[in-house]
């Protein structure tokens, strides 16, 4: 039975959202912290992190997002865990994010001049404290642009956990779409809700890149 | 010259012995490029070296070993009484005996010239931030910039920069200052101040090493002034002597080029 697409059916499009948003400050805040250690272990001292760190970066970068939703969803069939689409794309999407942000990130440290890390050393200042008041400070002024650039892909990235039916924004979409076979309508309006999530933060990002640019020149 | 082979076994006590640094048969290779050939070199304490030589020939990897910030192959270094060689402890005692100005400061740019001059003392030393404070504003006065205290490094000048760099290294209470081309990055007005701070810091009687090619610099507060070329130390002696009667064909091209 198809019913015309009303107010309601808007309402829950918008709703799911809150999926979308949340799955995505979950990969986020999971990516932040794996891509914090992949970035460390990549610049490290310590050859074989080193090479583990550009291993776990390489496989994530070089295959699609959503084979490592498959992977980690089936995957966890075959260790004998409950098939569940919020664990699976958790997880997936936060290794995801931590290979990615830990790639970014890693850009950002080697960013820093090298003079910074002489200096430090040269004060005396050993590997920790050298990180926390010398080179991470001034990395993470470099990183918030791209940071926020990559947190516009991860949302997007998102709608991938649909397939392994993760009921967010373009599930909902789907449901309500078989419903009212309304496409146009249905995925217009999925659409906008990606591009309002989305917008702002693009936003913020090219200003954060210009103030950046301008207060190293100033 | 003080040509001392035995300098290494009287080295052996921290702190005890009058020689800074002992540098004895140091090589260095940048893969398979040869950047330091049997350099050996005792520096007593108060004296004050100056280094010279045309580009590439070895200069900033020889002060930049006497702080670990280049690793050597082959040798033996003793930083006031501590071997390079013996482990990181010594490392990490010998960096914090030694302060290192840059061609290009190298200072905090997301800190204010006084964080610049407190994070060590505080972290590394384990001062009180009062105390550190106290000691910096003294240093700052000293190299004639207390009132640039809470700006920026951005918004100083070079020179303004290089002392400040200067004070930054002077807050560690360091034994041994090592110079690399301070003042080659600055403008032309710009150069005498920051030689005019390490002229004071010679009159009190600091160690110094200094790589560079003020000369005037090197007449008036050098004991000694050494001239290198690929990678090795071709001749040495007092700056007057120097000038005036270089020994080799290579430091007399040198002297030459630079005058
Ligand atoms: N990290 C490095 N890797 C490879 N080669 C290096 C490295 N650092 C220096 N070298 C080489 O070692 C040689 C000596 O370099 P060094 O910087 O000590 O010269 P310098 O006398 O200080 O020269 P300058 O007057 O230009 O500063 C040069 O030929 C340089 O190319
Ligand atoms: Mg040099």
């Amino acid at each position: 039975m198809i019913r015309p697409f009303g107010w309601n059916e808007f309402l829950i499009i918008v709703m799911a959202a809150q999926w979308t948003i949340a799955l995505s400050a979950i990969a986020f805040a999971g990516g932040g912290i794996g891509g914090l250690l992949v970035a460390l272990a990549r610049v490290s001292d310590i050859r074989p992190l080193r090479i583990l760190a550009v291993g776990f970066i390489r496989v994530f970068q070089g295959t699609p997002l959503l084979m490592q939703l498959f992977l980690v969803f089936f995957g966890m069939n075959i260790f004998g865990l409950a098939i569940n689409p919020w664990v699976a794309a958790s997880i997936a999407l936060t290794l995801h994010a931590s290979a990615f942000l830990g790639e970014i990130w890693r850009g950002c440290v080697e960013a820093v001049p090298p003079g910074q890390r002489e200096a430090a050393t040269a004060l005396g200042l050993k590997y920790v404290n050298r990180m926390r008041y010398i080179i991470l400070p001034q990395a993470t002024r470099i990183a918030v642009a791209p940071t926020v650039g990559f947190l516009v892909q991860l949302i997007k990235g998102t709608s991938l956990a649909a397939i392994i039916g993760f009921t967010e924004l373009t599930r909902q979409g789907q449901i309500i779409n078989n419903a009212t076979f309304s496409p146009f309508m249905v995925f217009g309006t999925v659409a906008a809700i990606y591009f309002v999530l989305c917008w702002p933060l693009s936003l913020l990002a090219r200003r954060m890149e210009v103030r950046f640019s301008r207060s190293t020149q100033r | 010259m003080t040509e001392v082979t035995t300098t290494a076994s009287t080295a052996g006590m921290p702190g005890t012995s009058d020689l800074a640094v002992t540098m004895n048969g140091v090589n260095k290779w940048y893969g398979q490029f040869h950047a330091l050939k049997d350099i050996t070199l005792t520096v007593a304490r108060g004296e004050r070296i100056v280094i010279c030589g045309p580009s590439g020939s070895g200069k900033s990897t020889l002060i930049r070993c006497i702080n670990r910030l280049e690793s050597i192959q082959k040798g033996k270094i003793v930083v006031d009484g501590h071997d390079l060689g013996a482990g990181a402890k010594s490392v990490d005692v010998v960096r914090q005996e030694t302060g290192m100005v840059f061609q290009s400061f190298n200072l905090f740019p997301h800190m204010t010239v006084l964080e610049n001059c407190t994070l060590a003392p505080i972290k590394v030393r384990g001062v009180s931030s009062a105390e550190a404070e106290a000691t910096a504003r003294k240093f700052l006065e000293r190299v004639r910039i207390p009132e640039q205290a809470d700006k920026y490094p951005a918004q100083l000048s070079g020179g303004q920069q290089q002392r400040v760099a200067i004070a930054r290294a002077l807050c560690m209470n360091p034994k041994i200052m090592l110079f690399d081309e301070p003042t080659s990055a600055l403008d032309p007005e710009m150069v005498k101040e920051v030689l005019d701070t390490m002229i004071d810091l010679a009159s009190e009687g600091m160690t110094m090493l200094c790589v560079t090619h003020e000369m005037g610099f090197a007449r008036q507060v050098a004991d000694r002034v050494i001239f290198m070329d690929q990678g090795e130390i071709v001749e040495e002696g007092a700056p007057e002597a120097f000038f005036s009667s270089p020994k080799h064909e290579r430091t007399r091209n040198f002297l030459g080029q630079i005058s």
